[in-house]
């Protein structure tokens, strides 16, 4: 068992005839996932790859029981195309985009409240969950099953951690990038929740960086919910304040989001915080003897 | 975007938030010409992306050109937290009756408006927030609902109390900020202070509004240009290329792809003993263009010593990273020592390209070990 994806998964892919979503939809098929539609408006009785290409989403749900959507879509038209997601159904929505303004991610969270509708994203890679299926970019070689949950802001940074825990076989139950934007679908304490109900998952890889407060939800979170072990790594360091770190949630800002403050919040709530990526994987072990 | 105080008083004027008259100079004359027109006592102000102006000697008052032509020039020539102020606001002095504090900003946690106001003026809010919380008002508004009547009028008697004419002003106020926080796509309008003034009306004093960047290509018209004046130059190109670049102090130039790796690189570098010269974030799908552009903007940073190129593949192929590297060489002929370690998506084709071009790099197997080199190599010369 994973989580958010199964083997009941069957992925339709937004924006398929784009040079990055027919890229990855082949990529993701080969990993084995069951990419059984595509949408691009206009395009539909097309194929790629073999993959039938529908005018809507409506569509893919009805001819290809679609439950599952991925977004290549444009920033300017990406709001429209997670609306027509949300109501046709879809209940896992990964939002792979960059460059989604701020307020369109707030409308659409303002619009699912209350729905069980799902939103990953946007800006990050994906979801992958080893052996079972890939939603998302990440060089699915990298990763191999096991008892790990890995999440994360970042999407090479995730790579990075992950291939230190693959070669110290520390495999992942799921590994989630959940974005570098300011507002996201999915927040750490939704992963963490999950990964702590997950049977398959024993130890909890966070992997945070400088803006916002997520890390230090996180770690109250943490304190009162969490019983598996954490090991985190926090980003930026020595990021300077008031300075945008590529993320558009990556900033200090009137002194908030720091490095440091999320690191202190993190080892009060008994995380193991590495000041290395590739510690990661030694600390995680450790804390998996004791 | 963060808009200087000049450009948010435009953005005020254009929705009816009313504004003290006044204009931006960019000389000691211009500043004498505005007071001489304004005909009254005037505030000079400087204009810097940054708060702590009063502080620094950036804002005085003056009751003459003359005087303004003066103080213009001195506030002209400071540096305020490391920004040469390049322009003054010269505008009408206000006297200050009661002032207050209201802000709007699209708060992460929530995804929802958070509505602050406070019934103090011209202070810092992240100060208050640490020190007295309870002083401020705060409200949550739905994005797809909008600011509702009664939230208006909770917050207009929080602050005005019985004042029924302040408080009929400060409704329409709100109205128009919460139109332009929307219309504008902004993360922050903030109003501080916001100010009875000697007419008994409410005025804006002071403007702080930070754009979406991500939304600029839907501003509406009366949204002015970035002011150049205040922009790196060198991250502006960046932008245009399609990186993000932010220039630091250090010696090490480096070179990643994607911003959390890209901080981590920062980070390893300094935990090594080097200084990173800069973030160099060069994105997902880097084509070889994006990278010779990266390499140029790196080498024309006097302090680097040394360069690390950090590549995981995922959507970036480490060929066209190597293909990049490569003709960047020719052109630019770095005689910098340039560390490279490339992993992931089509790693074993971009080793080749870079052994076969017979260029000197230094290779690393790893982020720990490229990052120690680079640091050595800074460190030497």
């Amino acid at each position: 068992m994973a989580i958010l994806l199964s083997n009941d998964t069957r992925v339709v892919v937004q924006g398929i005839t784009g040079r990055d979503g027919s890229f990855h939809a082949k990529k993701m098929r080969e990993y084995g996932t069951k990419v059984v539609a595509g949408v691009t408006p206009g395009k539909g009785g097309q194929s790629v790859d073999g993959i039938p290409v529908f005018n809507s989403v409506f569509e893919a749900v009805k001819k290809e029981g679609a439950n599952t959507s991925i977004i290549f879509v444009p920033a300017k038209f990406a709001k429209d195309a997670i609306y027509e997601s949300i109501d046709a159904g879809i209940k896992l929505i990964v939002v792979i985009t960059e460059g989604i303004p701020a307020q369109d991610m707030a409308e659409i969270m303002d619009y699912i409240s209350g729905k069980d509708t799902r939103i990953i994203g946007p800006n990050c890679p994906g979801v992958i969950a080893p052996e079972i299926a890939k939603v998302g970019i990440m060089p699915g070689h990298i990763f191999k099953k096991g008892p790990i949950g890995v999440v994360s802001r970042s999407g090479t940074l995730t790579y990075e951690v992950v291939h230190h825990l693959t070669v110290s076989n520390l495999g992942q139950s799921t590994a989630i990038g959940i974005g570098g934007d300011p507002i996201i679908g999915t927040r750490f304490i939704d992963i963490l929740e999950l990964f702590e109900k997950d049977p398959e998952t024993e130890g909890i890889v966070l992997i945070g960086e400088i803006g916002g407060t997520d890390e230090e939800d996180a770690a109250e979170f943490i304190k009162k919910n969490i019983s598996k072990p954490v090991v985190a790594f926090i980003a930026g360091r020595t990021a300077p304040p008031e300075k945008r770190m590529g993320h558009a949630g990556a900033i200090i800002e009137g002194g908030k989001g720091t490095a440091e403050s999320k690191i202190k919040a993190l080892n009060s709530a008994n995380v193991s915080v590495a000041s290395l990526p590739s510690e990661v994987a030694e600390l995680m072990k450790q804390r998996l003897k004791t | 975007m963060k808009l200087l105080e000049y450009q948010g008083r435009i953005l005020f004027k254009n929705y009816g938030i009313p504004v003290k008259e006044g204009d931006v100079a960019k000389s000691p004359e211009e500043a004498y010409e505005i007071h001489k027109r304004l005909n009254k006592k005037v505030v000079i102000k400087a204009q810097v992306p940054v708060g702590g102006r009063g502080k620094a000697g950036g804002i005085k008052l003056s009751e003459k050109p003359e005087e303004t032509k003066e103080l213009a020039e001195k506030i002209l020539s400071l540096t305020i937290k490391s920004y040469p102020v390049k322009k003054v606001l010269v505008a009408e002095a206000a006297e200050i009756k009661k002032e207050m504090y209201i802000s709007l900003t699209l708060d992460r946690r929530t995804g929802k408006v958070l509505l602050m106001a406070i019934k103090e003026g011209g202070i810092e809010v992240e100060e208050i927030a640490k020190e007295r919380p309870e002083a401020i008002y705060t409200d949550y508004i739905p994005i797809l609902r909008g600011l509702s009547p009664y939230q208006i009028r909770n917050v207009s008697e929080f602050l005005f109390d019985g004042e029924k004419d302040l408080k009929k002003e400060f409704s329409g106020i709100l109205l128009k900020m919460w139109k332009l926080f929307r219309e504008c796509d902004a993360n922050l309008v903030e109003i501080n202070p916001l100010a009875v003034c000697e007419d008994g009306k409410l005025w804006a004093i002071d403007s702080k509004i930070i754009l979406d960047d991500n939304a600029s290509f839907r501003y509406p018209e009366c949204v002015p240009d970035r002011d150049m004046d205040y922009e790196n130059l060198k991250e502006f190109e960046a932008k245009e290329h399609g990186l993000s670049y932010v220039k630091l102090e250090g010696k090490v130039g480096c070179c990643v792809n994607g911003a959390g790796l890209a901080m981590a690189t920062m980070d390893t570098l300094k935990k090594f003993g080097g200084e990173p010269a800069n973030f160099l974030d060069i994105g997902g799908s880097s084509s070889p263009e994006k990278v010779k552009a990266a390499m140029r903007i790196l080498l024309s940073d006097k302090n680097v010593k040394s360069v690390f190129f950090n590549i995981f593949g995922g959507i970036t192929r480490c060929d066209d990273v190597a293909n990049g590297m490569v003709s960047a060489f020719q052109e630019l002929k770095p005689e910098l020592p340039i560390v490279v370690r490339l992993t992931g998506t089509n790693e074993e084709e971009g080793r080749k390209i870079l052994e076969q071009s017979g260029l000197k790099i230094y290779p690393a197997k790893s982020m720990d070990e490229g990052a120690k080199l680079a640091v050595q190599f800074a460190e030497k010369t």
